[in-house]
């Protein structure tokens, strides 16, 4: 069993900190198929923790669920104070303006411009005035290096500059938690550096990050931890630098050897 | 008998006036009740999903003409004794609106569903995710087929004459009774729908351009 249970310390941060994140036993099925099996992991504020594994492991799987977007049939979640996925005991609304998500497609609104995209949520679920969700947007863009383009189109974007307007309307709703899944996967090598630059300036101005990816080498310079996932469970994890110097599980190995 | 003469010709223009009424008020009466219905059949409620199918298809699977009948005829028996234009804009209200349902609940589900996952994550509510993600992208996709049908719709109000309303079709009848010149009056009336119609197609592409570079 391993470190798979572990609570993971945030380097520098006292171990007994109140995690923002935390996950028990996590069960979760399509029909007769479980994908999760008890997952079981903690994230302390401001920490960035990166998923990995091989595809189908579960890692989608179990960033949809931290978010309510899929009911789950055992364990516990909670996130930000959220009981996400036991009936009654979590308010959608408030989770969503607590927790953010960035998806691999993008996802931004075609018919809108990308101030529009980053204000809609601002002035329809926070209330905002118009000109508060402007400056809002405009600063959010500034962030992430896209200012001149409040006025384009999304399809008038670049793949990667499409990803950063996705992350920064994420971030205008000024949430505790992100989770991101494999937000460059889509991307050439070229336009994956300038997102991944976005996510590491956001991890050094403290944001809790959850994310899932591919890009190993990301993951190994910037991530505090690492959560290995095998056949939908943590099978091994812990800080990112002690993880990969000395890695327990065989899977953990031949996993490490394939993609670097 | 009398030569197919300039009066006959404004009498025709005029009764195009009563075929455009009755299109406006299916397009209008169709496009409430094909709204609701879309908006039914996509319901999480499954009651209201299941009275929106049933409605479709028995409407669907009726002739227009029967549709007619009933509203004219039948409610007639009943005690509702309708005018004969209220009672051809009710049944081609009925019929447009199951068939623009139809259509519309495609187009609706045509929007990506990442796009609805993308707005929850947001925040945004159901009734905010339809009226500011899904819809407009909709529209955008539902022009060509709406106005397609919307067409069909114009050209189908001649079955009003079977009730004894006189629209376009019906006045061309008359008309050809008195000068038995069917083809000079039938070319004109097909002018005339022509010209109701045609207007519809550039307009549809001309939207469809629009809102493609608007988007
Ligand atoms: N909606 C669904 N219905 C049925 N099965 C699903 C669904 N979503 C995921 N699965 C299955 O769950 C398993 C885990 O999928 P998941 O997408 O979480 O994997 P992943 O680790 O994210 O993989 P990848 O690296 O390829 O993205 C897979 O076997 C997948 O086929
Ligand atoms: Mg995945």
């Amino acid at each position: 069993m391993s470190r798979a249970e572990a609570v993971l310390p945030a380097e520098g941060q006292p171990i007994d900190q109140v995690p923002i994140v935390r996950v028990t036993g996590l069960e979760k099925s399509f029909g007769p198929l479980k994908v999760l099996d008890g997952v079981s992991f903690a994230v302390q504020p401001g920490q960035m923790v990166a998923v990995v594994g091989r595809s189908g492991s579960g890692k989608s799987t179990m960033l949809r669920c931290l978010n309510g977007l899929e009911d789950i049939q055992g364990g516990t979640i909670e996130i930000c104070g959220h009981q996400v996925g036991r009936p009654g005991s979590w308010n959608k609304a408030q989770l969503r303006s607590d927790v953010g998500m960035v998806f691999q497609s993008y996802n931004l609104f075609p018919h809108l411009t990308v101030e529009r995209n980053i204000t809609l949520a601002l002035t329809l679920v926070q209330k905002k005035p118009k000109a508060d969700a402007r400056r809002i947007a405009l600063a959010v863009l500034e962030q992430v290096g896209l200012a001149e383009k409040a006025q384009a189109y999304p399809e008038q974007l670049s793949g990667g500059q499409q990803q950063r307007v996705a992350i920064a309307r994420s971030l205008a709703l000024s949430p505790q938690v992100m989770l991101f899944d494999e937000v460059t996967s889509a991307l050439d090598p070229e336009l994956t550096v300038e997102v991944l630059k976005v996510m590491e300036d956001l991890s050094r101005g403290g944001m809790t990050m959850i994310l899932v990816t591919h890009e190993m080498g990301f993951a190994r310079r910037v991530a505090h931890s690492v959560i290995f996932m095998h056949r939908g469970r943590v099978w091994e994890s812990g800080p990112t630098a002690e993880l990969f110097a000395r890695p327990q599980t065989i899977e953990f190995q031949q996993f490490v050897g394939s993609v670097l | 008998m009398t030569q197919f003469n300039s009066f006959h010709l404004l009498y025709l223009v005029d009764a195009a006036k009563w075929t455009i009424l009755l299109s406006l008020i299916a397009f209008a009466g169709g496009a409430v009740l094909g709204m609701a219905l879309a908006l039914s059949r996509l319901s999480q409620w499954r009651a209201l999903r299941w009275l929106a199918i049933g409605y479709i298809q028995i409407v669907q699977g009726t002739p227009l003409l029967i549709l007619l009948f009933l509203a004219y005829f039948g409610l007639g028996i009943l005690g509702a004794k309708l005018e004969p234009v209220v009672a051809a804009g009710l049944a081609l209200t009925l019929y447009t609106g199951a068939f623009l349902g139809e259509i519309w609940r495609g187009c609706i589900q045509s929007v990506p569903r990442t796009q609805w996952e993308a707005s929850d994550c947001l925040g945004l509510d159901r009734l905010q995710q339809y009226v500011w993600v899904i819809l407009p992208q909709a529209t955008r996709i539902a022009i060509p087929p709406t106005v397609g049908f919307m067409v069909q719709v114009v050209k189908n109000t001649s079955l009003a004459s079977i009730i004894g309303f006189i629209e376009l079709a019906r006045a061309g009848q008359i008309v050809n009774n008195s000068t038995f010149q069917p083809f000079l009056v039938f070319v004109c009336v097909g002018a005339i729908y022509f010209a109701l119609c045609y207007p519809l197609s550039v307009t549809s592409r001309y939207l469809e351009r629009k809102l493609h570079v608007a988007r």
